[in-house]
């Protein structure tokens, strides 16, 4: 490990694609993000790399699918109206499978909305947001070390899966700064990408990259395909962390910004003798569903906490399947519930 | 001090973002957990430019502060907007050159401090900031000034390395006072 550097959350996920390997960015300015784009900026031109403002996020996007279509390690990054202009491209890269890395540092809708932290785009990420029946996988960081860590690990997912992983974070995230130790080395996914169009040199077949199957035998086989990598990334790449479970009273599960406030929250409630466990998961999808099965039946109730109407709330209810209540307090619009108000919802439920 | 949980306002210029940025540098290089968090949310033009610091033992909740145990003020509409954020007990340092009204808190410790006048006595106005910083260790001792040395090169860039010894007798001087 080197050094401890004090760094911005987006500047350390432009940072950590670069250490991943990444040489093309292609995005359009949106705050609270922009900074991702800036560093990039600045960046590419001294490695060789390619950093393109687009004309729009629509061109952005497609500029990914072709520089992934080529093989490339390529980045995308923007804020949640410019993920929703995305979602035609994102469609399209899920049908050709396509390995990509997409940021969206989550502002509070709908619409134009607000650049305050939110998690309103829960819902847009996890189950579609595109048409189709396919999956993205989505990963929350909580720290600035972790949107280096989980940016790293984004690249490689793609990689081995031809597969666009989204890392959703929110404006906290991006523009906070925070201590950050980066590897010497990062462990980065070798794939000779045999299927990539990068010329034949007439020595081969060429190779098509498409999402376009008009026959429908043909075009069942392939979403069939996809839904068994799906299955494979769901056994192998879920990622969760558990805290102070065993014996909780009440289990609170939020990710990303919000379970960092939980975490202080678990001190508090502690002090008043009341026992708090915390299930963060880390993949937003693949969803840790086991994790809450394995707990399902050790608090008096579950407790998710957003700053959304009640999004991932959806899934805990699923995975708990009726055997303990699920209960939900969010907040949004850019308001960031405070320690205390977590506190007295948690004992509003367990009437103390 | 065990843990501080710092709003810095000011305008826009006067050095609030890069002093908040020195301040959780060192604290890092003290080994404790640190946040620093930029206000980017509406502000209109000429307004208020501020910053939330936390440096602790602990690892850090959420940067955003609701409440605020120290409070620097660079102007006059930064402490009319924050005074109520500060706990019982906290503290509210200002720059008095450039805002004249005192706290009405009765309930927090107060200490103003000329700095841009003593900054301007020095030939920089810009090391206002720092003079500031200098009263906040002297009250909190929640840094070390060697650490804020060793911040100060990390943070600013080598060409400007020359300045450290005025920025330290500015931090002095703020300490002092």
């Amino acid at each position: 490990m080197a050094e401890k550097l004090l760094m911005k959350g987006n500047e350390v996920i432009a940072e950590a694609a670069l250490r991943a390997g990444c040489r093309h960015y292609f995005g359009y300015p949106i705050t609270p993000q922009t900074e991702v784009a800036h560093y990039m900026a600045k960046a590419m031109p001294k490695i060789n790399g390619t950093f393109v403002q687009a004309e729009s996020e629509v061109a952005a996007i497609n500029m990914v699918y072709g520089a992934a279509a080529a093989g490339a390690r390529v980045l995308t990054s923007s804020s949640s109206p410019g993920v929703s202009l995305k979602q035609e491209g994102i469609s399209y890269i899920a049908g050709a499978e396509l390995p990509a890395v997409m940021v969206n540092i989550v502002r509070c809708g709908p619409g134009l909305g607000g650049i305050l932290p939110a998690q309103c785009d829960y819902f847009q990420s996890v189950k579609g947001g595109g048409h189709g029946d396919y999956k993205n996988v989505v990963l929350a960081p909580s720290s600035v070390q972790e949107l280096y860590e989980l940016t790293v690990e984004a690249f490689n997912i793609s990689d081995k899966y031809r597969i666009l992983t989204i890392i959703l974070g929110d404006g906290m995230l991006g523009q906070m700064m925070e201590a950050v130790e980066f590897k010497d080395k990062e462990d980065i996914y070798q794939d000779d990408k045999k299927w990539a169009c990068t010329g034949t040199k007439m020595e081969r077949e060429s190779n098509d990259v498409t999402s376009i199957y008009i026959q429908p035998e043909i075009l069942e086989n392939h979403n069939l395909k996809l839904q068994a990598k799906y299955k494979k990334i769901e056994e192998n790449e879920t990622r969760v962390e558990t805290y102070n479970c065993e014996n909780a009273d009440i289990i609170v599960t939020a990710y990303g910004t919000v379970a960092r406030i939980v975490k202080n929250v678990i001190k508090m409630a502690e002090k008043e003798g009341i026992k708090v466990g915390l299930i963060r998961p880390i993949s937003l999808w693949p969803f840790p569903t086991a994790e809450f099965e394995k707990y399902a039946e050790t608090p008096k109730a579950f407790l998710s906490v957003e700053l959304s109407a009640g999004q991932m709330v959806e899934d805990v209810r699923l995975a708990v399947n009726g055997k303990r209540p699920v209960h939900f307090y969010g907040r949004m619009g850019g308001m960031v519930p405070s320690q205390k108000e977590v506190l007295d919802k948690i004992k509003e439920i367990l009437n103390k | 001090m065990k843990q501080l949980e710092l709003i810095i306002a000011g305008f826009g210029g006067q050095g609030i973002l890069s002093a908040g940025r020195l301040l959780a540098y060192a604290g890092m290089l003290e080994g404790k957990n640190v946040s620093w968090l930029p206000s980017y949310g509406p502000e209109m033009r000429g307004g208020t430019a501020n910053c939330s610091v936390v440096i602790s033992d602990e690892p850090v909740g959420s940067p955003i502060l609701d409440t605020a145990n120290v409070l620097v003020v660079m102007n006059g509409p930064s402490l009319e907007k924050f005074e109520k954020s500060v706990v019982s007990g906290g503290l509210i340092i200002s720059d008095s050159s450039l805002v004249e009204a005192k706290p009405k808190r009765t309930d927090v410790d107060f200490a103003g401090v000329p700095a841009t006048q003593m900054a301007s006595d020095m030939g920089n106005f810009t090391y206002a900031n720092i003079i500031i910083l200098g009263k906040l260790l002297a009250k909190t001792g929640i840094v070390s000034k060697e650490s804020f040395e060793a911040a100060l090169k990390k943070v600013l860039p080598p060409k400007k390395h020359h300045m450290i010894p005025d920025e330290m007798k500015a931090l002095e001087m703020g300490h002092d006072y």
